[in-house]
């Protein structure tokens, strides 16, 4: 059972995909429901054993898989997780349970191919999540883009369009580039596509730096890091609130998952040396985007932006490198931690926004106003989200950032004290936001015939809430995983790939 | 000559070919319009006895014959397996279409018969006289295919300009051939490929005749800058035979490169890669760029093919087994992909109109989901997304080109395909994005409907499991060009 856990994770929602899409047409859009629910249920259900099963003394790979696939070129099927992956497997079965749920009566055309399309790419995702061998990971990398490129475009905004090209067309620019850089590589290890043996091939410095920059292209235009960031407001605003759960919650991890799995390890040394590139672009991130996201009129452009923000912490986190050599443990940590706290705060964020809109059918925050009046329960539960959004202690956002901007000030105080504005430009641009939609008085009819959430919605922001809260209370669980993991790489980047230099004879 | 060095045999499934057009020719002298399923059926069962005996060739080593000027070797096998396949999807894809056209006579099944034994020719010559009758063979009878409809005004006007280019194009290569000759005394290519090695020859004759043939070949291959016909051609001709045009022959094409190239002329190999290289990157260029302003699907076709060829050429430019067999394997997987994006246009189409605009295509998704699935499939593969197959040929031909240590034009190649992406979405948007116009329900047989599902199901199944046909493909060229 163990031994083909992960391949579980990875065919059984695509699989479910399948299914689903085969019930076909609208009238049996019932069936397609709820074979997609039992789908993501048994696509969650087969990630948990990743949590009890994981070693936490052991940094390596586990539940390995090895098989051969295109022996021409020495590309293997060869999954496995470590500390650094495994919370992502699970948070992406997860998040792909809430948004078959949150579709649940919201889509009424198409939903076999709604379903099918986000069961499929959550399969995709875990791929990518856990392949071990460079075309593995870039063949679930890019494979995604389809299914969410139709998700955008068919049950998008009126916009969807333009968001939905601009999407596809930024991804693949970067991930091509990554293409012809794993070609590289094969070339440097003569002849593997393994993860471990690009982590391991000496490479000079001019190497390395022209391979940072193709994964910057491929990773940081999926984080997004700012300046690269411009497609993910256009995607979020127009795709539906499933979409943007995604997205937000899972794919934009992929992107920071592939600077800790890919630029760190196989380039540790252009990575120390151009880790201020990083650091001023995330901090860019962080000050320049919250300051944007305060503008915003429309409420998902600005959980959009605030992700962007939140996500320039990510980044931060991994590119402190203390005196110039050796990474920050607290950094690096609170850096996964903050990932998987923001899938789920921005899941919620998202989900929220949908709530309102599929009631209203308007994003913007001009348009509402007073809802809480209407939907008590419903603001209660905002709050709490809200908070998590700026960072509030007890809930999952503070850890993260916290943990950040700990091991920032030990490299640099201004580092630190320009992430930690954050604090401040998250709570200000999220409360204020709340204010404006929630408190006051009803505002016009719209909102005075809000209903409050029905059960299903309720039993979302219920589970979202826990999960926000748990993660807030008890780090410890998350953090466990990812230690040992976590050790091993920041020893591994810290060691130099530069070829030893010949000594003249 | 004696019987030893004809040895025919190794010729069997071309004679066997050759016999059965005849037949097939002379049968339909006595059959109705209204039976003409008759010869449809001959033919698609000629075509299925030509590939049992070319898979029963595989099994075989190499071997010479007709005194040297023909080879049965596994490039050619595998090859001519091939061009077979893609022809017989032209005849089921086609049918429909051709009845609904007043084309779908005699002349169709034995043109594109004569068609596909020049390209077996062609793909077998180990000799320019060879060569040079297996592409007249196909040229001219290609030419006739697009004249076709001869009272339709495009299709005329296609077929004239596509015979006037191409006999210009076979002038360059006939002129190029003699100045071969002359500096080599020879037009056996084994025996020019020594003599070359052995330094007897006129170098300077030889690289004047190979720049002619050079440009010869980027006629036939549809190359920029000698890319003028393709658009109007694939636009004028009817879709089956845009198919046609656009399938097998770019096999028999990369197999025709492969015998001169590096079989004949290999020594030249610095010479003609940078004559390649040009032709690639222009090929690149234009071909994408162009095919984005396009509206009809037929002539974006033709744009996307000449960005393909730009594709292909990188493989051959490499000029080692590893490249030229990432070129084959391009070439296959190309064939089926274009194969199957013509055969969803033809699908669309029916009596009095052609489908061929992209907003024909408009909201197939809601009038049939399960072909706008397929054509999905065909345009992510076309742009090179895996897990699709094009994907894998795109992989192939840039870890052949990253070897060589020209990663810049990897990496040329790689901004230009997603250049390519958009005009490959644009259609994916049309059919899933946007709400349908025209509710009228596909009429297609059954045969297209299963043979093309088939035909879309493979670009996937493959892409999950290519190591089969890479493997087949890789092993193919490495007997071929390595003398055992």
């Amino acid at each position: 059972m163990t031994g083909n856990l992960l391949s579980l994770t990875i065919w059984l929602p695509i699989l479910a995909g399948v299914v689903v899409l085969a019930t076909g047409g609208d009238d049996k859009a019932p069936a397609a429901r709820w074979l997609a629910l039992i789908g993501a249920l048994l696509g969650f259900a087969v990630s948990i054993p990743l949590y009890t099963g994981f070693d936490t003394y052991n940094g390596g790979m586990q539940f390995t898989e090895f098989k051969p696939w295109i022996a021409t070129f020495n590309i293997n099927y060869a999954l496995g997780v470590d500390g650094l992956s495994v919370w992502f497997v699970i948070l992406n079965s997860f998040t792909t349970l809430m948004v078959v749920l949150a579709g649940w009566q919201v889509i009424e055309k198409r939903v076999a191919q709604y379903m099918a399309a986000f069961l499929i790419m959550s399969g995709l995702i875990n791929g990518a999540f856990a392949a071990q061998d460079a075309i593995l990971f870039y063949v679930f990398f890019e494979a995604m883009l389809i299914p969410m490129y139709l998700i955008i475009g068919i049950w998008g905004g009126p916009n969807r369009v333009y968001a939905s090209i601009k999407f596809f067309l930024y991804t693949l620019l970067g991930s091509l580039l990554t293409l012809v850089a794993f070609i590289y590589l094969y070339g440097q290890t003569q002849g593997s596509f393994a993860i471990a043996d690009f982590a391991r091939v000496p490479l000079t410095m001019t190497a390395q730096t022209l391979l940072l920059i193709a994964f910057f292209f491929a990773f940081a235009v999926k984080v997004p890091m700012w300046p690269v960031h411009t497609w993910l407001p256009d995607a979020h605003v127009e795709a539906p609130t499933g979409g943007s759960m995604v997205l937000a919650a899972i794919t934009l991890k992929l992107g920071a998952y592939g600077f800790l799995r890919f630029a760190l390890p196989i380039l540790p040394d252009a990575c120390r040396e151009y880790a201020w590139v990083f650091v001023l672009f995330s901090l860019i991130a962080v000050v320049y985007i919250g300051m944007v996201a305060l503008v915003q009129t429309d409420m998902k452009k600005l959980v959009a932006y605030s992700s962007i923000s939140h996500m320039g912490f990510v980044t931060l986190g991994f590119f402190m490198f203390a005196g110039g050599t050796q990474l920050n443990q607290f950094a690096v940590e609170g850096a996964i931690v903050q990932m998987i706290s923001h899938g789920f705060v921005s899941a919620a964020m998202f989900f929220c926004i949908g709530v309102m809109y599929d009631r209203v059918h308007s994003r913007k925050i001009a348009d509402y106003g007073g809802v809480v009046n209407k939907m008590p329960i419903f603001a209660a539960f905002m709050m709490l989200f809200a908070m998590a959004n700026s960072g509030l202690p007890a809930t999952s956002g503070f850890v993260g950032e916290f943990f950040v901007v700990l091991g920032a000030i030990q490299v640099n105080f201004w580092f630190a004290f320009f992430a930690a504005t954050t604090l401040v430009f998250g709570a200000a641009y999220t409360l204020w936001m709340y204010k404006r939609v929630i408190f006051g008085d009803v505002a016009n009819h719209h909102v005075a015939e809000l209903k409050d959430v029905n059960k299903r919605e309720l039993l979302i922001l219920v589970v979202l809430a826990v999960t926000v809260l748990g993660m807030g209370l008890y780090p410890k669980m998350f953090t466990d995983l990812m230690h040992q993991s976590v050790n091993d790489l920041i020893w591994h980047v810290s060691q130099s790939k530069l070829p030893t230099p010949q000594l003249p004879q | 000559m004696t019987w030893t060095s004809l040895n025919a045999w190794a010729a069997a499934p071309e004679i066997f070919l050759l016999v059965a057009v005849s037949v097939i020719l002379l049968i339909d002298l006595f059959i109705t319009d209204a039976k003409r399923h008759f010869t449809y059926l001959l033919t698609l069962v000629a075509l299925a006895v030509t590939a049992c005996l070319l898979v029963n060739s595989l099994a075989q080593p190499s071997q010479l014959a007709f005194s040297g000027m023909f080879v049965a070797d596994p490039i050619a096998g595998v090859a001519k397996i091939g061009m077979v396949l893609g022809v017989a999807l032209v005849l089921i894809y086609g049918r429909t279409y051709a009845e609904s056209r007043g084309i779908y006579k005699g002349e169709l099944f034995s043109l594109t018969l004569f068609a596909l034994l020049g390209m077996m020719v062609m793909s077998s010559s180990l000799n320019f006289v060879t060569l040079y009758v297996g592409l007249e063979l196909l040229s001219l009878s290609l030419y006739a295919l697009v004249g076709l409809r001869r009272d339709n005004v495009h299709a005329t006007e296609a077929a004239m300009k596509y015979f006037i280019l191409g006999a210009l194009a076979s002038g360059m290569l006939l002129y190029g051939m003699s100045m071969v000759y002359g500096g080599t005394h020879s037009l056996d290519l084994l025996i020019i490929a020594q003599r070359i090695m052995s330094g007897e020859v006129n170098h300077l004759l030889v690289i004047f005749g190979l720049v002619f043939i050079v440009t010869g070949i980027g006629f036939k291959l549809g190359a920029v800058p000698f890319h003028m016909w393709v658009p109007d051609v694939y636009e004028g001709a009817p879709t089956p035979i845009a198919q046609l045009i656009g399938s097998a022959p770019k096999i028999a094409a990369f197999a025709f490169v492969i015998r001169i190239l590096a079989q004949g002329l290999e020594a030249y190999v610095q010479d003609w890669r940078y004559m390649l290289v040009l032709m690639a990157v222009l090929s690149l260029a234009v071909g994408n760029l162009s095919a984005i302003a396009q509206t009809n699907i037929k002539r974006m076709f033709a744009y996307s093919t000449i960005s393909h060829m730009g594709f292909l050429l990188l493989g051959i430019l490499v000029g080692t087994p590893v490249g030229y067999a990432a070129a084959f394997f391009y070439a296959v997987t190309y064939m089926l992909t274009t194969a199957a994006g013509f055969g969803v246009v033809m699908l669309l189409s029916r009596e009095g109109f052609e489908a061929d605009r992209i907003e024909d295509f408009k909201g197939l998704n809601q009038r049939s989901p399960w072909f706008a699935l397929m054509m999905l499939f065909v345009m992510f593969s076309m742009a090179g997304i895996p897990v699709f197959i094009g994907f894998f040929a795109k992989l192939a031909v840039l870890e052949a080109v990253v070897n060589m240590g020209l990663t810049w034009l990897a990496i040329y190649g790689v901004l230009m395909s997603v250049i390519g992406a958009f005009y490959y979405l644009r259609v994916v948007k049309v059919m899933y994005f946007d709400d349908a116009e025209d509710k009228s329900p596909l009429v297609a047989g059954i045969d297209t409907r299963v043979v093309l599902s088939l035909n879309c199901l493979l670009l996937i199944l493959i892409g999950l499991a290519p190591d089969r046909l890479l493997y087949v493909i890789s092993a193919a060229v490495a007997h071929s060009l390595l003398p055992a």
